[in-house]
């Protein structure tokens, strides 16, 4: 047996200009930041207080860095499938089929796995301890775990591009095109095992977070009292239980048939295809709402913060949440009415779809009301917030109608489809997740986002998607197939050229979005956030400072209501000094979870490539690893009362020199807490 | 020798304890689903031979039998470790740990004896819908238990040079919990994949 598997050197990308010229800008990109942190001399730091580190807020960073980097990835191939159908009326554009066939399979999966999933690890990570009112996750070395092996599928991404050729298959990868009969090679493959390795990794973040808001609550924060962020992650983390394991077997099997030779979705020998799409939208439904959650929690904290007003309906949305992940568990079906199922079970899950619709509308009435009578404040996040709102009202009716499944005949498998979920996903995920990112900067970095800058990426963002994606429902209806690399019809041509633009729109958006990054750190002093609560914040993530102490609290705070810390400050509590500190216990940080990832991600690339001897390797190192690990009782340490003290008072000494009040400048403002009277 | 009843957990250490068991019950119920929709995918293509063998003619009540005395044995034994580790007896632990050991070692030679005898008969899993089925399902399960095993090795190991201190002894807490769990997933199997088949 050959050591190198399958792979040869024919597997470099030299076959054809665009893929190598992929394949360049990836290596390069890889060996600039190789080379930018040697010349900053950072390696020191890079290695023992980011990578080595299981400090949730530091882990939450990583993954956001991850989720941004493969944002610009997914959408460098959006913008290219976009030019190709703009031009490849009566001839063959740029593209040729099977690279086309590439992009739109890697664009989709980038979006979902490597770029909506991160981001949402990121946000919780984040977040979620500090408003629980926590020192950190219940398992910090999961943590990272998680994050490795998350990164380590991101990573086998990219080398996709470099060493062999990724898979044709779209990134829902059905059989029997994605059998070893129709699709050779090792394209399906590196889909299976990234999306195997990655899915195993949010399953443990799944788990991560459903014990920490369950167990590690302060004192008072009552599951009543919890920030509806921290809501929608506990539902999402409950459905990531539940839901993953379907891909892991819809996955798991589907490597079987293609590496094994099993006949789980083959044509002959008994295999069932269909069980695959079972399977698949068992995971894939919830999943649309394992993302979506969050955003809705970052949406539901910005606009009660920026109407400066307690949000509207907590309990109705605390129940639409519940609803919603319950529900999410009884419409899969409705991504394959064209299946042939019987009339009744179409109708049957036809309507549990429209009936999901509900729980949703209550929400968006929620925000409304929320709204209304507030004093909004148009901070990036707020407009972020808004073109949520009315865009993805219109992303829903258009779901209400692909749920009705004679209309779902016609529909299924042209770019209405697209149009729709991207009318979901784009301002609904996407546009939650940016919307925390710049809410909760300041809070993970200590000054604000450039607020210029994310208003222009905003409208760029919005009108961009409109012009983008609008013509695509126009497109469906004329009959224009999803997935489509050159078409015959002149009538299309046009709307594609229009999406074209909206794409350039789009991109003009993404730039914005850069400028704003670097021209916030250039210009970090004069938008320092020294209170820790730039916004005049609801919950207990602005009690800490920007960025918070190791352990966030130096003493757990005491919650008597929900807005905690708005709470407090109404009753004057805010900012008490205690009159002396307790040493606290902190997990040591540990370079186990990376070794784990690294070892994830060569298992992976070496079980793509059939090299089985590496991967039985890399898997002794990864179960060496947790063995020795497990084994290790001295995974503490104790950061004495004084350090705690030096740490506080400088945290204080900064705070005399703050701001009372940082929104107090701002047009509309309403008013501090101690203002409001007591209820 | 203490029990663990009197060995001095301090109430953050408590709470770290419980905070792992109720994360690993969390992790139980997803492999729970992994199982639950194995379980599905077998009852799809059962029917699905294929022209090949069927399950009356590949699987044999003896072993079968065998294999589900072992583990069900497999299981009391390792409660009565479990509860040799509540009087804080080492000694009775490890024995018990390791006839916990042979015992699911013993179920796992047969199995692989199983699987071998139907390979080598030609009703491997490459032969038909059913088999794939049938092999990944109950090789599943195997596979669960052999990392049971190793886990089993690992915890002898540190009841040895550690002796039963509270990280130890919560850990052997949920090593009980899986152990047990895949007993239960394997009565299920039996009722589901064996016992119809061979009725
Ligand atoms: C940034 C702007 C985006 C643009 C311009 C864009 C464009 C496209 C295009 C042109 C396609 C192929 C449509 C076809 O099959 O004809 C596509 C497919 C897809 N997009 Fe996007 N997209 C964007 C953002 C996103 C985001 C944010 C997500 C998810 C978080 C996403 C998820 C998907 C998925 C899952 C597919 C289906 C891939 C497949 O057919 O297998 N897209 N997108
Ligand atoms: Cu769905």
């Amino acid at each position: 047996m050959d050591i190198f598997g399958r792979l040869t050197i024919d597997s470099l990308p030299f076959y054809s200009a665009v893929a190598a010229s992929g394949a360049a800008v990836t290596v390069l990109g890889g060996l600039a930041v190789v080379g930018a942190i040697t010349y900053f001399g950072a390696w020191r730091m890079v290695m023992t207080q980011w990578v080595s580190s299981v400090d949730h807020k530091k882990i939450g960073i990583m993954y956001i860095m991850l989720a941004l980097v493969m944002l610009v990835r997914g959408f460098v191939d959006a913008a290219m499938m976009r030019s190709q159908q703009a031009i490849a009326y009566n001839n063959e554009g740029y593209l040729p089929p099977d690279h086309f066939d590439q992009i739109f399979s890697s664009h989709g999966t980038i979006m979902i796995f490597f770029m909506a999933m991160p981001f949402l690890s990121g946000l919780a990570n984040l977040i979620v301890p500090q408003q629980i009112g926590s020192r950190d996750v219940a398992f910090p070395f999961m943590n990272s775990i998680s994050l490795w092996l998350t990164t380590a599928g991101a990573g086998l991404m990219l080398i996709s591009l470099v060493v062999g050729k990724f898979s044709t298959a779209g990134w829902t990868a059905y059989p029997p095109y994605s059998g070893v009969q129709y699709t050779p090679g090792v394209g399906v493959d590196y889909w299976l095992w990234m999306v195997f390795i990655s899915g195993f990794a949010t399953t443990m973040t799944g788990i991560n977070f459903l014990v920490t808001i369950f167990k590690c609550r302060a004192p008072g924060m009552t599951m009543f009292r919890l920030p509806l962020f921290t809501w929608t992650i506990f539902i999402t983390s409950v459905l990531i239980i539940f839901a993953f394991p379907a891909l892991t077997v819809a996955c798991a099997t589907l490597i079987l048939d293609r590496n094994f030779g099993f006949h789980f979705f083959t044509n002959e020998l008994g295999g069932n295809m269909m069980n695959y799409i079972n399977l698949f939208w068992l995971w894939g439904h919830p999943e649309v709402y394992i993302l979506i959650l969050p955003a809705f929690g970052v949406f539901s904290e910005v606009v009660s913060t920026f109407s400066q007003k307690r949000l509207f309906g907590y309990v109705s949305l605390v129940c639409a949440t519940i609803a919603i992940g319950l529900l999410s568990f009884t419409v899969w079906l409705h991504h394959f009415f064209t299946m042939g199922s019987s009339a009744k079970v179409n109708s049957f899950f036809g309507t549990m779809t429209a009936i999901i619709s509900v729980p949703t509308g209550v929400k968006v009435f929620d925000w409304l009301l929320t709204m209304y009578r507030g004093r909004i404040i148009f901070k990036p996040p707020m407009l972020f917030t808004i073109g949520f709102l009315v865009t993805f009202v219109i992303g829903g009716l258009s779901g209400v109608l692909l749920a009705l499944p004679p209309v779902d005949y016609m529909m299924h498998n042209t770019t209405f489809l697209v149009a729709h979920f991207h009318n979901m996903i784009i301002p609904g995920v996407l546009f939650g997740y940016l919307a925390g990112y710049m809410y909760w900067f300041p809070k993970a970095f200590g000054f604000k986002l450039n607020e210029k800058w994310g208003t222009r990426a905003f409208w760029c963002w919005i009108i961009g998607f409109y012009i983008a994606f609008m013509p695509l429902y126009v497109l469906g209806m004329l009959g224009f197939p999803r997935r489509m690399e050159h078409y015959e019809i002149a009538a299309w041509q046009p709307h594609l050229i229009v999406a074209w633009v909206g794409a350039v729109i789009i991109l003009l958006g993404m730039i914005c979005l850069a400028v704003q990054l670097i021209v916030s750190i250039r210009e970090r002093n004069e938008a320092l956030d020294l209170s820790g609560d730039p916004w005049n914040g609801r919950s207990l993530e602005w009690a800490t400072s920007s960025p918070a102490a190791p352990y966030n609290f130096a003493v757990l705070p005491k919650v008597e209501s929900r807005d905690a810390w708005w709470d407090m400050k109404r009753r004057g509590v805010a900012y008490e000094r205690p009159l002396e500190y307790e040493d606290i216990v902190m997990p040591k940080n540990t370079y186990a979870g990376l070794v784990i990832g690294v070892a994830g991600g060569i298992f992976g690339f070496a079980a793509i490539w059939w090299m089985w001897w590496l991967a039985l390797l890399a898997l002794a190192v990864i179960a060496g690893t947790i063995i020795y690990r497990a084994s290790d009782d001295d995974d503490e340490f104790v950061m004495t009362a004084s350090e705690v003290k030096e740490i506080e008072d400088a945290r204080f000494e900064q705070l005399a020199k703050a701001p009372k009040n940082e929104m107090a400048d701002e047009p509309g403002y309403a008013g501090d807490a101690a203002a409001e009277p007591a209820t | 020798m203490t029990t663990v009843a009197d060995m001095t957990i301090s109430h953050r250490d408590a709470e770290r304890y419980e905070e792992k068991d109720f994360g690993f019950w969390l992790y139980l119920m997803s492999d729970a689903v992994i199982f639950a929709l194995l379980f599905a995918t077998y009852l799809i293509m059962v029917g699905n031979a294929a022209g090949g063998p069927t399950p009356k003619d590949v699987f044999e009540l003896d072993r079968v039998v065998a294999e589900t005395a072992l583990l069900l044995l497999s299981s009391t034994t390792f409660g009565i470790a479990a509860v040799a580790l509540s009087a804080g007896e080492r000694g009775k632990v490890l024995l018990w740990l390791a006839v916990t050991f042979l015992l699911g070692a013993g179920f796992i030679y047969l199995e692989i004896g199983e699987f071998a005898g139907m390979i080598a008969e030609g009703a491997g899993p490459q032969r038909s819908g059913f088999l794939s089925a049938f092999f990944t399902l109950v090789g599943t399960h195997g596979l669960h238990v052999s990392v049971g095993l190793c886990w089993i090795l690992v915890m002898m190991g540190q009841v040895y040079f550690k002796g039963i201190t509270a990280p130890v002894a919560s850990r052997l807490m949920r090593l009980g919990l899986f152990w047990h769990f895949l007993d239960i997933i394997w009565v299920v199997i039996f009722s589901v994949v064996y016992l119809p088949g061979l009725l």
